[in-house]
């Protein structure tokens, strides 16, 4: 009998139209947990480093995580992992809402699609009964669209479907795919999907999902339960509002948007507007947002509320998230009405609400420079607004500039040339990031920037505060019911921490205690993503209601094998290091961990090269940031040491990369 | 003592549509608290309350499962408030032939909402975290006649569906698998 897991996969090859339902391994759950580790562990076993990601041999994995469909609340990401065409590395995007528990519900834990289906075919999944089915009259329907279409046709109001709009089925390098109320938009997974023929997975399940402690668990879920109504009483004193609540950023409920508007960057990410909200502004977007808001709506098993149902005059009703909410209208310098408008055509397309935006305003950008002309542009309308209009169907389409467009920032502007690559400023390893330029240096944060491996700042953050506080005594608070900390030296780093003088950014929190600080941040988002909890309740905001001390509890009263703290850090160690082995198996190094080069005004080439350097010798990592062999051993992976020295990126004797090999290994990634 | 009227105790779940984000977490509660063993078990389609749900027409009703029905009704209601256009017997609580709902997903008995019957308020009250479902309780004069039992009217509607002999026999064959 197998607890909280459901102990199947489902092997989908659309080469050959075969489904096969496959039983797992019970200890590679107690090594991998589930969700992102037990999907990194299957990417490094199946898809080897020469593998294209647009290929039959590429793998797209739905993944529920390990507790996903037991009562534990907020827990229902769908983590799905393949390579990335943008990054060329391994993408693990996740998704809230009502997939990931349908999914177990089913009987799988994983669905494993392989191969390419000749043509546009949709995934059924009804409990045992698994049936691909033709897809080629949803060919360019839109993702929500689709979904509606599908469960009509089924007569399955409770199925759910996670589907892609034009952009994936054209293999747009930052396509997403959609599931009404969520979506895994980040790396472009979307694409890889279109590129296999998927155009929908549609599930439903009516079977049970078993605890192997039952009274523990729930009295678990309920201490959870209690906190949160405490949290939602007491938010946290002397952060900005958005940081104060648990949640996903409550986007949906501020009408404030003063510290969005004006500390991101608006356009290209260039300008910042310092005085741009005002009480006019103030309430025409509240009259805005009032009037397309229809109702607050939550994910799966979980009271937070963190999207909304928005209904724009004249176009169809479709479901928000987080920060889409203004990526569009700051990109196009506009407001939130055209914002909230071109986010419903969005998200029937299918497309990132990070990296979109930032690209077409990034065309707008190269136009103007006079590197692209208004040539490229054949038939572009003059309003501002009815531009960005144009080029989201340009690109979606894959028609003219849209086509070179539709591969993200940096390979445009590879192709665009004439200088172009200047204007692609805002990527870590290739891919667009939130519209942020800040001032001094922030060693923590650089810590996250170059090695964050999600390649996305706000899924590595989030536990330790973003900066100190003013006072002591308000420090001195902050910390007295600060119990999620590992060690209470947090407690301490914190406490020191000043605004200025000596113990100021950016020599401290001093190099040691960052890599502690980054090692628990990203920590915990690996727990989660193995979990699938939503990070909203758990490694983002702070003093979260999950954490390292209740963690290993849930595990063992859920899936019922022995779990500690010690060995929940390691687990997660374990497969946080092998996504790295992944990537530097296709080529990364050290020199794609950088932040955005304009992202700090203020930088210490000194300092930071000690923050790196000390950071990858805390993680197990050489001075090209490759695990080393000593460390993959500890940590059960010795299979990676062989494969690495095989490949010659370690060496036999030592740890240091053979010359050659790291320059062959070090082209484009 | 002479005089005194009975009293009884009315259970009310008072449902505030308004308030629910449809996030089901009734749904897991109520199919946790009834499995065997309690919470061994996870399954929102063996739940006895069920989320109407329709995000994009903003329809979002939790209805609980009532009387199970022999046969379905000859008409259909069908409901439009607020603009909305409901489902037909989207309102409806009975496990009825028309359709899957309140029914175990394997055998397809029939299910019915008991109240969590021993807790201090039903499951499903207190999982709903955003008070979209509460729970009363007040005491009514109960009437002069006891009305047919519910254990009655449940065999009447039995022997009606599967004939009294049959029904005779799976109650012996009951008996004695409970004596074994
Ligand atoms: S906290 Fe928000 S995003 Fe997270 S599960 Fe709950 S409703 Fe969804
Ligand atoms: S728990 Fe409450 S908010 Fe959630 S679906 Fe049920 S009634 Fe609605």
């Amino acid at each position: 009998m197998r607890y909280a897991e459901t102990g199947f996969y489902l092997e989908v090859d659309l080469s050959r139209g075969n489904v096969e339902r496959v039983a797992t391994d019970p200890k590679e759950t107690e090594l991998y947990l589930g969700g992102l580790g037990t999907n990194a562990k299957i990417l490094w076993d199946r898809v080897p480093p020469e593998a294209e990601p647009f290929s039959p041999e590429n793998l797209l994995i739905f993944s529920a995580g390990l507790l996903c469909g037991t009562p534990a609340t907020g827990c229902n990401r769908t983590i799905v992992s393949t390579i990335s065409p943008q990054t060329r590395l391994m993408a693990f995007s996740m998704m809230g809402g009502f997939f990931a528990p349908e999914l177990k519900y089913a009987g799988y834990d994983k669905v494993i699609i392989r191969g390419q289906s000749p043509k546009l075919v949709y995934l059924w999944i009804n409990n045992d009964k698994v049936e691909i089915r033709d897809a080629t009259h949803l060919a360019g329907k839109g993702a929500v669209e689709t979904a509606e279409l599908i469960k009509k046709e089924l007569k399955e109001p409770n199925a759910q479907v996670a589907a892609i709009g034009l952009a994936g089925e054209n293999r747009v390098f930052f396509a997403s795919i959609e599931q009404g109320r969520s979506s895994a938009s980040r790396g472009g997974i979307g694409a890889v999907m279109g590129d296999k023929g998927l155009k929908a997975i549609v599930v439903r399940g009516t079977k049970d999902v078993s605890l192997a402690r039952p009274a523990e668990f729930m009295n678990l879920c309920e201490d959870v339960a209690q906190y949160i109504k405490f949290r939602n009483q007491n938010p946290i004193p002397n952060v900005m509002p958005i940081l104060a609540g648990l949640g996903s950023p409550q986007e949906m409920k501020v009408h404030d948007e003063k510290w969005h508007t004006e500390n991101f960057m608006w356009g290209n990410s260039r300008l910042r507007r310092k005085d741009f909200w005002n009480e006019d502004i103030a309430r025409e977007w509240t009259e805005t947002l009032d009037s397309m808001r229809r109702r607050l709506i939550s994910c799966y098993n979980c009271p937070m509320t963190c999207g909304a149902t928005i209904a724009p005059p004249g176009r169809p009703t479709y479901m928000m998230k987080c920060f889409s909410k203004l990526t569009y209208t700051m990109a196009a310098m506009s407001d939130l009405e055209f914002g909230l408008g071109i986010a419903q055509s969005a998200t029937e397309y299918g497309v990132d609400g990070f990296s979109a935006p930032q690209v077409m305003a990034f065309a707008l950008e190269l136009l103007e420079e006079g590197i692209l002309t208004a040539e490229d542009f054949p038939g572009m309308p003059e309003d501002n607004e009815g531009r960005f209009y144009w080029l989201l169907d340009r690109i979606v389409r894959r028609e003219g500039i849209g086509d070179i467009l539709a591969n993200g920032t940096y390979w445009a502007a590879k192709q665009i040339g004439k200088g172009a690559e200047k204007f692609a400023h805002n990527n870590i390893k290739k891919h667009e990031q939130l519209p942020l330029k800040l001032s001094m240096l922030n060693p923590i944060y650089f810590l996250m920037y170059c090695t964050g491996e999600k390649i996305n700042i706000t899924q590595i953050e989030g536990q330790f505060p973003q900066a100190p506080f003013f006072t002591l005594e308000e420090r001195q608070e902050f910390v007295k019911d600060w119990f999620q900390v590992p060690d209470d030296k947090f407690k301490q780093y914190f406490l020191e921490w000043e605004p200025r003088g000596e113990k100021s950014m950016p020599f401290f929190p001093t190099v040691q205690m960052c890599c502690d600080i980054v090692d628990w941040q990203e920590r915990m988002h690996y727990i989660d993503d193995a979990l699938g909890m939503c990070a909203g309740l758990s490694s983002f905001p702070l003093k979260p209601p999950y954490h390292i001390h209740n963690y290993p509890k849930f595990i063992s009263a859920g899936a019922g094998f022995d779990m500690d703290e010690e060995k929940l850090t390691q687990a997660a160690k374990r497969y946080r290091t092998l996504v790295r082995a992944i990537n530097i198996s296709r080529g990364m190094r050290r020199k794609d961990d950088k932040p955005p080069e304009n992202h700090w005004k203020k930088r210490f080439p000194e300092l930071e090269k000690e923050l790196l350097d000390t950071y990858y010798k805390f993680k197990g990592w050489n001075q090209d940031g490759i695990p080393t062999k000593e460390s993959l051993i500890e940590l059960g992976l010795g299979f990676v040491a062989d494969e690495f020295i095989k490949r010659g990126i370690l060496r036999e004797d030592d740890d240091t990369p053979s010359q050659e090999m790291a320059a062959a290994a070090g082209g484009e990634v | 003592m002479a005089g005194d009227k009975k009293k009884k105790i009315v259970k009310t779940i008072k449902v505030n549509a308004d308030k629910c984000n449809g996030c089901r977490a009734c749904e897991l509660a109520c199919s946790s608290f009834h499995a065997e063993p309690r919470y061994s078990s996870n399954n929102p389609a063996r739940s006895r309350i069920r989320v109407v749900r329709d995000p994009l027409r903003d329809i979002y009703v939790p209805i609980y499962a009532g009387e199970y029905t022999p046969s379905e009704c000859l008409g259909r209601d069908k409901y439009v408030l607020d603009g909305k256009e409901y489902d037909e017997c989207a309102f409806c609580r009975a496990a009825c032939p028309s359709r899957d709902l309140f029914k175990e997903p394997d055998s397809k008995l029939p299910l019915k909402c008991d109240m969590c019957e021993g807790e201090e308020v039903p499951l499903c009250v207190k999982w709903c975290l955003v008070d979209a479902l509460e729970y009363e309780q007040r005491e009514e004069d109960a009437e002069e006649e006891e009305p047919a039992g519910e254990m009655e009217l449940g065999l009447e509607a039995l022997a009606r569906k599967h004939g009294l002999r049959s029904l005779v026999d799976a109650v012996a064959r009951m008996a004695s698998s409970d004596k074994a």
